[in-house]
């Protein structure tokens, strides 16, 4: 890593502050070019400008772990909370369905009407899935959000924009479903010129992109900020003959839990507002009246 | 660090570090809805089936008992009036018949005591009757006797001394009725 100009490093000169580089995964079995070209402290090796890594680097590493262990979590949690139900239901039950119910009843049936019953066990795995990898990020053993790695979100993006896609056209046909999302009923003549490449550019580009940045963007900037706050701080606390730094860093250690806090709620409010949005384009796609 | 293999490369920390998250992702992603959508929702959704079914059922069960109690109320509200009807009714006789009952005993009564009354009289009548009797028979010897010994003679003349005493008892009686 190269040592970055960021102001702390011109108070004192050996803090590397947290970049874009500390979201770098790391391979579980790492190859022996990996471990080269990625040791610390030391002058990285010339060849490794044209490094590429192996196989194993790429796809065993601890983030695409951490979402396989989160997918278990997720699958664990319903067959744990689905097990043995009654009509009257215990405190187990209740938890599974008070989680449920929010995604079902409070996205589901409120924004897609009577249909919802088809697309609510996207909803609530979409729900669960981002929401605990989110938490992942304010958690012990990983304390890090895996939709801060944009692979991820792009993923669940993509998932959304081929569901909406496929069941408008499933619906309407191809043709009639293009034309429902391009041109919205109602628009004079004079204007469809600009609406047609409007509406494309809302239905088919920014939608899916948003939802992917949006979640991407939340997490990896709460992160960072975390990260800021809890390395500067322990850099700052470590320092010796320096009661003022040792201050600032007792601060700003103690500030990173209202931020871990509030990176919670960003979590579960971003895992809400793609599920709400996922609902909301599936109902614009197939909705009658646009 | 990494060579530009692609000129996405400016995209920073939005271009994936390895496609291997994306196809990760989507796959985790997929399993999970599957899951969802085979097993979980099935369950969630039988049971809210099972419990609305079991609400309906306990509601129907307490409308039918509503209405069953309500019909039974009607029924002793019924039985009620009828038995208050019945009891003022009964109340009614009675105080007629008791009425009727002190009218007769009345009636008896005063029958009873006119009888006695008519007894007496006849009686008193009877008993008088014949002290009259006695008595003119009594006091018409005694008056002869007496006058003849004032007289010095005797009245012997039976007939015509009865006449005169009989004369005068009369006259002392219409007297005596008069008086009364």
């Amino acid at each position: 890593m190269q040592p970055s100009d960021g102001f702390l490093v011109l108070l004192e000169g050996d803090f590397v502050p947290p970049s874009t580089e500390s979201f770098n995964s790391r391979p579980l079995f790492p190859s022996d070019g990996w471990i080269q070209c990625h040791a610390h402290g030391e002058a990285i090796p010339a060849h490794c400008a044209d490094f590429v890594p192996t196989w194993t680097d790429a796809w065993l590493t601890n983030h695409v772990a951490q979402a396989v262990i989160a997918t278990l979590v997720v699958i664990g949690f319903w067959l744990f909370v689905a097990h043995n139900h009654k009509i009257v239901p215990g405190k187990r039950q209740f938890i599974g369905e008070w989680v449920y119910d929010f995604v079902r009843n409070g996205v589901s049936k409120d924004i897609l009407g009577h249909e919802f019953r088809k697309y609510t066990p996207y909803l609530v795995a979409l729900f669960s899935f981002i929401l605990v990898n989110n938490l992942f990020g304010e958690f012990f053993v990983f304390m890090f959000p895996t939709f801060s790695k944009i692979g991820f979100a792009y993923g669940l993006a993509l998932c959304t924009f081929v569901l909406y896609n496929a069941v408008g056209i499933r619906k309407y046909g191809f043709g009639k479903y293009i034309k429902k999302m391009v041109l919205p009923p109602g628009v004079p003549w004079y204007v469809t010129w600009l609406i047609i490449p409007l509406e494309v550019l809302s239905n088919f580009i920014v939608r899916p992109f948003t939802l992917a940045l949006r979640l991407f963007a939340n997490l990896f900037a709460g992160h960072l900020v975390i990260l800021v706050f809890v390395l500067g701080g322990t850099w700052l606390l470590e320092q010796k003959d320096n009661w003022f730094y040792n201050l600032s860093g007792a601060v700003s250690i103690a500030f990173s839990f209202a931020i871990f806090a509030l990176e919670i709620f960003i979590g579960a409010l971003q895992a809400y507002i793609f599920t709400v949005l996922t609902a909301q384009y599936v109902h614009s796609a197939i909705a009658e009246e646009h | 660090m990494k060579p530009a293999m692609l000129p996405l490369e400016g995209l920073g920390p939005l271009l994936p570090e390895h496609i291997s998250e994306l196809v990760v992702g989507v796959a985790l992603f997929g399993i999970i809805w599957f899951v969802v959508a085979t097993k979980i929702m099935p369950i969630f959704e039988k049971t809210y089936t099972a419990r609305t079914e079991a609400i309906s059922g306990g509601l129907e069960k307490a409308e039918i008992a509503q209405q069953q109690a309500s019909a039974a109320l009607e029924e002793y509200q019924a039985q009620l009036a009828t038995a208050r009807a019945e009891a003022a009714k009964i109340r009614e006789d009675a105080k007629a018949q008791a009425g009727e009952i002190a009218a007769e005993m009345k009636a008896q009564a005063t029958a009873e005591s006119q009888r006695l009354i008519e007894t007496a009289k006849a009686q008193i009548e009877a008993d008088r009757s014949q002290v009259m009797r006695s008595l003119r028979k009594e006091i018409g010897g005694l008056a002869t006797e007496l006058a003849g010994k004032i007289v010095g003679e005797s009245l012997e003349d039976d007939q015509r001394a009865k006449r005169s005493v009989d004369r005068f008892l009369d006259e002392l009686e219409a007297q005596s009725a008069d008086a009364k």
